[in-house]
């Protein structure tokens, strides 16, 4: 259970600067510590003391002045996708090995200003391709509860650093599930607002029409907490949504009582770990003696969501990689014999094997020909899925679904491609409609590993739904365990 | 469906990657099960249904068109492998 500083909630770090128990300098350095002590994770890929240093310190002098925000002197760790100026950003590829960015990415600037100090970059699976960041250039990530283990993808990097107290809280981005699975591969909190409410403007691009920022943390109220300073309005990237700020904390202290909560039953048939499937009824018992009503709900056409998702997020993809051409920025191969020798040379050289076959089936599917038949005819299916998921939110608050087949899994046992693809069968549907969802801790499994569920919600709906998962939280304790040793 | 080993290397022409044989043979088993795999999207009845390119259906905002950034040259071409005088250096492409 926590006791250490370095277990603290967001919360609580506020509260102890606040009252100056901790200094934010002496709070970095005790992380910073941490990161050296347990580089065999391999959670971080750039840490620069003294960058992070001089913003902590910045922090103590505007907390000192009596100017500081309820985040000022948080420590955070960005997800690699995120472009810093002070730290480098590769997206885990040997093709942005090294690159500085000339600006910062918009959440990484919001947060900046709430006066955060980053710690540095954390690991991924390369351009956020994959679940187990075994894709990453830099090397796998280590899952802290069982070192044997994926900590999932593909932000890995974010949600092990997260459960070996390596940070208090992450940024993460989620395409089809890379915040949800990591979270509940690690038994940590991680929430994918609605797509287009955070500002996608310098995160480094794989799906555009997919990619969510978001966060992970040791709880669904770090989360609320945080979201209030990362989310804002951004016309810089056209396709976030102009509302007005929100405090995501609203709900925190919602009832309940008299909720709907749906359950997808046929998620919970084949395919589903026992124990997995067990933790996940306590959950929904829980809740039901909190007062919720929980009613099935029929989902005829989710079970398209992973052939849909390879489509559109491989299609997407492609465009979106062609932009790594080795002129501009990124890996140029040393010997060509023309400029089109140059740049295929420089991607094949720079790119990994999942980002080079994701391109081909994307550049396929966009391909004179086979356009109608796969991509449209995927975004066709893409409009049922959503329409299935957006319709049973008429009826509930929310829905309680697995966000895995079962607990993390060990290295190399989901080598095989469509083998992977489909264990994404419960997070791209909800993806896909562009919904929010977070996934939280649940219960152990026999094995040792943490045991976690996804919430989903309406379009949004993540105040409420980070009410939920704290209500849920406030009942357990599932969240607050942290593995041995760490 | 199935992709043939030219099919394979015409994609990896068309996505700007230099695969050799052995690559292409690898390639070409992935993805025709992949492809296996995404097939069953085609049974699915879309009669009438628009395609879904975004979540939030509607028009793409538009922004004045005004100057909003400094030049910055220097340092938006930091990253670049080779350059020269201010500008990218690639290949001669014209003889």
């Amino acid at each position: 259970m926590a006791q250490e500083i370095f277990h603290a909630s967001v919360a609580q770090l506020s509260d102890k600067l606040a009252r100056k128990e901790v200094s934010a300098v002496e709070l970095a350095q005790t992380y910073l510590d941490r990161i050296e002590a347990h580089r065999d994770l391999n959670a971080y890929l750039d840490v620069r003391p003294e960058v992070t240093l001089a913003q902590a310190k910045a922090a103590d002098e505007r907390i000192a002045k009596g100017e500081g925000s309820r985040l000022t002197g948080i420590p955070i760790a960005h997800k690699d996708l995120f472009v810093t100026k002070e730290w480098s950003t590769s997206a885990a590829s040997k093709m942005l090995e090294g690159y500085m960015s000339p600006f910062n990415a918009t959440v990484v600037e919001n947060l900046n200003n709430a006066g955060m100090v980053c710690l540095g970059k954390v690991n991924c699976d390369e351009f956020a391709m994959g679940g187990s960041n075994e894709n990453s250039a830099f090397g796998k990530v280590l899952n802290p509860w069982n070192k044997d283990c994926v900590p999932g993808g593909s932000s890995g990097g974010s949600s092990a650093a997260v459960a070996a107290s390596l940070c208090p809280i992450a940024t993460g981005t989620d395409t089809g599930g890379s915040i949800r699975e990591p979270a509940v591969f690690t038994g940590i909190t991680g929430l994918k607002p609605t797509y287009g409410r955070p500002s996608r403007w310098g995160v480094i691009a794989f799906a555009s029409s997919l990619d969510t920022p978001g966060l992970m943390a040791r709880s669904a109220e770090d989360c609320a907490i945080v979201m209030n300073d990362m989310i804002e309005f951004d016309p810089k990237d056209s396709t976030c949504v102009e509302l007005p700020k929100e405090d995501f904390t609203r709900y925190l202290d919602t009832d309940i009582k008299g909720m709907k909560i749906g359950v997808p039953r046929k998620w919970f048939a084949d395919g589903l770990d026992p124990e997995l499937a067990a933790s996940i009824e306590d959950a929904i018992k829980t809740y039901e003696k909190m007062g919720a009503k929980i009613v099935d709900v029929e989902l005829p056409t989710v079970d398209l969501g992973v052939p849909v998702y390879y489509v559109v997020a491989c299609a997407e993809a492609s465009s979106n990689l062609s932009r790594y051409d080795g002129v501009r920025y990124g890996h140029r191969a040393q010997a060509y014999t023309d400029i089109q020798d140059m740049i295929k040379r420089s991607r094949s050289e720079g790119l990994g094997l999942e980002p080079q076959r994701r391109i081909m089936i994307g550049t396929y599917v966009l391909s004179h020909g086979y356009y109608d038949a796969y991509y449209i005819k995927a975004q066709r299916v893409r409009r049922l899925i959503a329409n299935e998921l957006n319709g049973i939110f008429k009826d509930v608050d929310a829905m309680i679904s697995p966000a895995a087949t079962g607990p993390a899994y060990h290295f190399g046992e989901k080598s095989e491609p469509v083998q992977a693809y489909l264990s994404d069968l419960y997070t791209v549907p909800v993806s896909l409609a562009g919904l929010p969802g977070i996934g939280m801790p649940c219960g152990m499994h026999s094995n040792g590993l943490p045991l976690g569920f996804q919430l989903v919600g309406s379009l949004f709906s993540e105040a409420k739904l980070l009410g939920m998962a704290h209500r849920y939280q406030c009942e357990t304790d599932w969240h607050k365990r942290v593995p041995a040793g760490y | 469906m199935t992709l043939a080993l030219e099919d394979i290397r015409r994609i990896a022409d068309l996505s700007h990657l230099s695969i050799d044989d052995e690559q292409a043979v690898r390639i070409q088993g992935e993805l025709n099960n992949i492809f296996q795999m995404i097939e069953r999207i085609q049974a699915v009845d879309t009669t009438d249904i628009e395609p879904m390119p975004h979540p939030h259906d509607g028009a793409q905002r538009l922004r004045e068109d005004i100057v909003r950034e400094q030049n910055d040259r220097e340092n938006n071409m930091k990253n670049a492998p080779e350059q020269s005088e201010g500008h990218f250096l690639v290949p001669q492409v014209i003889e």
